[in-house]
């Protein structure tokens, strides 16, 4: 592998809250190698949106880094002055926002934000809203010239959704960020934004890290995929590796979950028993421990270690040890 | 946008006949007869009806209201029985004098008010946030005329800096100006606090939105996102408010007026109201009713101006 865009090594990040310490990530390694997509999968609250926001520098008031480095093209992000922070936001990393509805500043017309962010580059307004309004045609905005003028809320979500991939890919970054672009949009629509981000990721030749609990939607768009459990990165191969041999526990019962792979039509649906632990008060040995089907004894006491399966497909699962 | 003024001047227009309808009913409730208050104790009941008949007051008053509508309209409101001069002479003549204070209070109140309220969301939770903090509640505390009569004795009597009465000879500039400074700075003091709190409290919330979220991980400068981005957004409950805050000070600047022994409409209706001199209390009245009205649709325009949805909505 050269080398990547993205290098998270051995992160951990903390909220400072006053019920504790919350450990939010714990010793999260990553790599998003140069015009790959990677996916993160995780249920809610498994501390997805914290990475990225770890990644773009874009924290909470009250998170810590607390071990760990982000490299991002070779700079290490933790060493940047906010000066040189700005300078790689919004030109070699961008971000594709959870909710379209209110990604957009509403008093501003589109093609003045999307002017706005191209503020780096000599060229004339012009020549930014002609960009633009390329951009905007290339997501498939009909007219796009003429609706440059509008503002955000003439546009549907499924569109705002488009604008904002314009606007991401209208820098030519190395590094897109998508967060859950899909989730709040219904199922149509998510497919329709899924298949635009694959092409235009396949003209760009961007690097993705998109973020996502939706399981068909990681496997239809990546290349690598990172499963992450409790503030942990479980599991992380290629989507083949992942689907079609699950190592870690989690990601097999994650997997039985997925409710378009029941076969047989049932009253309920399949869930994983039990809950996440807390974690303010971490337990002692496996994060996974007490909803794991196959919990030995060492699992208690002892972290398992990053076993690896195959090239480029680890697991952190003692069972998987030899 | 010319749809959306034209349909706001046409809501403006109703609410000014319906407060004048009103208005005409509450004062011929309250007790009280002019008649007798003009002619003195002395009147016989000859003369005082020779009067309401021609006052109009023997008329029923569903066609008072109406033909004191229609005078209105033709901007003709009526004779001031005291002076025996036209009402709207004497109250446009005191109307400058109170627009130029009301004006210069709020003027000076918002450019101080409007950068120490984003300073404050921007440096939130800091001290110097604090100090603003402290300064805005302890200035909103303080009524207009304690400010106004500390500022006279200060600045007018031991300083003797400013003038301390009066608005100055008229067609002197630099005379108006300088009496105009003492009652413009103890009307706008607690309005600077207000101001700062409210685009503090907008600003802060306008911050935290995903919108500026956004804005910042595309690499947006910090004077770009704090005072284009998110002030266009945050301003607007202040212009709402500032529009209110106009239309009420050009009746309510009169604790300022009388401190000052400036002419101004407050002290207009102050006086005929204590006279009982109807007319003159009607035309004051409906003039402040019809500037405040003026003032909040020129808010609610400029709103209108700053955010599409607004005018899209009316």
């Amino acid at each position: 592998m050269a080398e990547p865009v993205l290098d998270i090594r051995n992160l951990s990040v903390n909220y400072l809250t006053p019920r504790g310490t919350v450990k939010a990530l714990r010793r999260i390694n990553l790599q998003v190698p140069s015009a790959k997509v990677v996916g993160l999968v995780g249920e809610s609250g498994c501390g997805k949106s914290t990475l990225i926001s770890a990644v773009i520098r874009l924290m909470a008031e009250n998170a810590r880094v607390a071990a760990g480095e982000i490299r991002f093209t070779g700079k290490d992000m933790q060493q940047l002055s906010p000066r040189d922070l700005r300078a790689i936001r919004g030109r070699d990393m961008s971000m594709v926002f959870q909710d379209p509805m209110t990604a957009l500043n509403p008093v501003f017309t589109i093609g003045r934000q999307m002017a706005d962010i191209q503020y780096r580059d000599a060229v004339s307004g012009k020549e930014k809203l002609k960009r633009a309004a390329d951009m905007l045609s290339l997501v498939g905005i009909p007219d796009a010239v003429s609706r440059l003028d509008n503002y955000p809320h003439h546009f549907s979500g499924g569109m705002r959704q488009r604008i904002t991939i314009a606007m991401a890919l209208l820098v030519q970054p190395k590094l897109l960020i998508a967060d859950e672009p899909t989730t709040a949009l219904d199922a149509t629509l998510e497919v329709q934004i899924i298949r635009l981000l694959k092409d235009l990721q396949a003209d760009f030749q961007c690097a993705i890290l998109f973020i996502s609990h939706h399981l068909n939607v990681i496997a239809e768009l990546c290349d690598f995929v990172g499963v992450m459990y409790a503030g942990e990165l479980v599991e992380k191969g290629s989507v083949r590796d992942i689907f079609h041999r699950p190592g870690h526990p989690y990601t097999r019962a994650l997997l039985e979950c997925d409710p378009s792979v029941i076969a047989e039509p049932t009253r309920f649906l399949p869930t994983i028993p039990g809950e996440i632990p807390s974690l303010i008060d971490l337990p002692e040995g496996c994060i996974f421990y007490d909803r794991c089907p196959g919990a030995a004894q060492v699992c208690k006491k002892i972290p398992p270690p990053e076993v690896s399966i195959a090239e480029h497909h680890t697991a952190a699962c003692h069972c998987l040890e030899v | 946008m010319l749809f959306y003024l034209l349909k706001r001047i046409g809501l403006a227009v109703v609410i000014v006949v319906v407060a004048v309808v009103l208005l005409y009913s509450m004062i011929h409730i309250v007790p009280g007869d002019p008649a007798s208050v003009i002619l003195g104790p002395r009147a016989t009941p000859e003369m005082k009806q020779e009067l309401y008949e021609l006052m109009g007051l023997d008329r029923p008053f569903v066609v008072q209201v109406v033909s004191f509508l229609g005078k209105v309209a033709r901007g003709d409101l009526g004779m001031d029985f005291f002076s025996q001069r036209p009402v709207a002479q004497i109250v446009f003549k005191q109307l400058d004098e109170t627009l130029v204070l009301v004006l210069a209070s709020i003027g000076w109140a918002m450019l101080l008010g409007i950068p120490l309220g984003c300073y404050s969301a921007v440096f939130r939770n800091t001290f110097s946030d604090k100090l603003v903090g402290f300064f805005s509640i302890g200035v909103i505390a303080v009524p207009s005329f304690v400010v106004a009569l500390y500022s006279l004795l200060l600045f007018a009597v031991t300083l003797k800096w400013l003038p301390a009465i009066g608005a100055g000879e008229p067609g002197q500039y630099l005379d108006q100006l300088q009496h105009l400074i003492l009652p413009a700075f103890a009307i706008g003091l607690g309005w600077v606090g207000y101001i700062a709190r409210l685009v503090r409290a907008s600003m802060l919330e306008v911050l935290n939105e995903n919108h500026i979220r956004r804005a910042r991980a595309f690499g947006l400068p910090e004077h770009m996102i704090v005072f284009q981005y998110a002030l266009k957004l945050a301003i607007l409950p202040t212009i709402t408010l500032l529009g209110t805050g106009i239309g009420r000070l050009i009746s309510s600047a009169v604790f300022a007026e009388i401190v000052f022994a400036r002419p101004g409409i407050g002290k207009l209706i102050f006086d005929s109201v204590v006279s009982r001199n109807y007319p003159l209390v009607m035309g004051a009245v409906l003039v402040s009713t019809v500037l405040f009205v003026l003032s909040t649709t020129i808010s609610d325009s400029v709103n209108a101006m700053l955010d599409p949805r607004v005018r899209e909505r009316l």
